[in-house]
């Protein structure tokens, strides 16, 4: 057993499948008048961000609140953190305040598999995003928006249907997804590949050379350097923004040419089989990586996929902290990263203090 | 959960016969009691208790001849023993299209212990509506209550002793129908 959500690799496909099918029954507590339920009450969940973030904080925000528990909302900015003070001191006055679990959004890669393996917190950690390591709730949210809409018909073909429920209990076995853009510094991507992999779905990255990470060839996935002679074959198409924040070279020539190579327009949408869906972790770039054409079509999923967060979140938080220990399971098999196989070695020293 | 034969035999104390014939004593009995069962909505508990629910509503249809809404209500998140364990699985929670204002809800489960599911049960549609009144049909009464919660409809009452376990198999989910009573055993009924 752990206590924490640092990467997606750290899922077994049950995991995985336990907290969707549980996302699915949270995502029916929307639908009631009262949309609430009393089974965190009691508990303290710490949303820790020392990035900005519209989505994900509020997704956590209300997640926590619909299950009851207290919330505390953190931002660097405005904190001690502009006055210098370390990850570590801040984390050890969240502990002092009795933070149950610390939901963390850091400019670092790592900094949630610190917090969590350093002693300084005894709560669970969730990662909300690192630098350009992972985003395991993102991951989660796009998958169960996936197996929405793609999740197989008994006849085993795509199906396309938007019914909550749809698709429990099944995981995106034979689905190609498709990954377009900025590889390099994303999160997302990474956490997407590593889940959909776990889920048995068949990930194609699509992006420049200069914006795929170093080791990509190692990740469990196809990469392709062309957007057009992917797209017949993808059942669900996820575009990335382009993060400029974060780049200090020049991966492409303009902008003009990427949105021109790898942007996603009407005609490109025309070329995707008719079940196809296309997502978008957000903020979108319109006109760079998804003209507004797409992004405003009936395919589009991005405004889904943040109602869909709401419910996977909750699942989360209910996984991690509804029980006196956590009903997720992680075998730590991850491949990618030395990380986390010394977040598992180091994790096994913290399952005596579990019951606390 | 598997009945561990080797330490203790399970007797039968309900056969397939039995329980259909209990169940139309209870829908007989809730008709009676509703007089006609015009705006009964029957919940059950899952996961046993939403396969009588159904049972339940089609002889509540034979006998009154109208279609009595049917759901189920999941009771996870609401229990008060949460802490004790790892976090559980959910269940379904699927209520009737028209909803359950106004309406006389019947809950249905297969056993009635310590009463503290139906504790839960009753919190849990707290958050979905307001019925007009609120009854509860089980196919065992086991004894034990740690709460002041009785059934209004009771398949069979069977005095057991703590150690003993009570399991309700269900041609739906188990293949077969029967209520086995298991010898001195460790673990209580779920």
């Amino acid at each position: 057993m752990k206590r924490h959500l640092i990467s997606a690799a750290d899922l077994t496909r049950d995991d995985a499948l336990l907290v969707l099918d549980t996302a699915e029954e949270m995502a029916r507590v929307a639908d009631r008048p009262i949309k609430k339920l009393p089974t965190l009450r009691g508990r303290t969940v710490v949303n820790l961000f020392f990035e900005d973030s519209t989505r994900t904080r509020i997704s956590f925000e209300a997640a926590a609140k619909r299950l009851s528990a207290d919330v505390i909302n953190f931002s660097a900015k405005g904190s001690s953190v502009s006055k210098g003070e370390s990850l570590k001191d801040t984390a050890l006055t969240l502990e002092a305040m009795g933070a149950d679990a610390v939901v963390i959004r850091h400019h670092a890669s790592g900094a949630p598999h610190r917090l969590a393996t350093s002693g300084w917190i005894n709560g669970s950690v969730v990662n909300a995003g690192d630098g350009t390591h992972e985003h395991p709730t993102q991951a989660l949210l796009d998958a169960f928006t996936m197996r929405r809409h793609l999740a197989g018909a008994p006849d085993g073909g795509p199906t396309h249907h938007r019914g909550p429920g749809d698709g429990t209990g099944r995981d995106l076995a034979g689905r190609r997804i498709t990954i377009v853009g900025d590889v390099l510094h994303s999160r997302v991507a990474r956490s997407n590949v590593l889940l959909l992999n776990t889920l048995g779905a068949e990930v194609t990255l699509v992006a420049p050379p200069t914006l795929l990470p170093i080791g990509v060839e190692t990740w469990p996935c196809e990469v392709s350097y062309g957007l057009d002679p992917v797209l017949a074959k993808t059942d669900a198409v996820m575009m990335l923004r382009v993060q400029s924040e974060r780049m200090n070279a020049a991966f492409f020539p303009t902008e003009r040419e990427y949105a021109r190579r790898y942007g996603l327009d009407g005609a490109r949408m025309a070329a995707l089989p008719p079940h196809a869906i296309v997502m978008h972790p957000g903020p979108m770039n319109r006109g760079m990586e998804i003209t507004a054409e797409v992004a405003d079509s009936g395919r589009c999923t991005v405004v889904e996929q943040v109602a869909n967060g709401v419910s996977v979140r909750m699942a989360v938080l209910y996984l991690l902290l509804g029980g006196n220990e956590p009903a997720v399971t992680t075998t730590h098999s991850s491949p990618t990263t030395a990380l986390n196989r010394d977040a598992a070695r180091r994790s096994d020293d913290f399952e005596e203090n579990d019951n606390r | 959960m598997v009945e561990d034969r080797s330490t203790a035999p399970a007797r039968a104390v309900l056969e397939a016969p039995d329980i259909a014939r209990v169940l139309t004593r209870i829908a007989h009995e809730i008709v009676e009691r509703a007089k006609g069962a015009d705006d009964v909505v029957l919940l059950g508990i899952p996961t046993r208790g939403v396969f009588l629910a159904r049972r339940l509503a089609d002889k509540l249809d034979q006998i009154t001849g109208r279609k009595v809404p049917v759901g189920s209500l999941d009771i996870t998140m609401y229990r008060d023993d949460l802490r004790l364990g790892p976090a559980r699985t959910l269940a379904r929670t699927e209520i009737p299209g028209d909803g359950i204002d106004g309406r006389l809800v019947v809950l249905v489960d297969d056993v009635l212990f310590s009463g503290r599911t139906i504790r839960a049960a009753l919190d849990a549609m707290n958050d979905i509506g307001r019925p007009r009144a609120v009854q509860l049909a089980v196919l065992v009464d086991r004894g034990h209550r740690e709460l002041p919660i009785r059934a209004d409809y009771v398949g069979k009452n069977l005095p057991t002793s703590l150690r003993e376990t009570v399991k309700v198999q269900l041609a739906e989910n188990d293949g077969r129908d029967c209520v086995l009573l298991g010898g001195p055993h460790a673990s209580r009924h779920e």
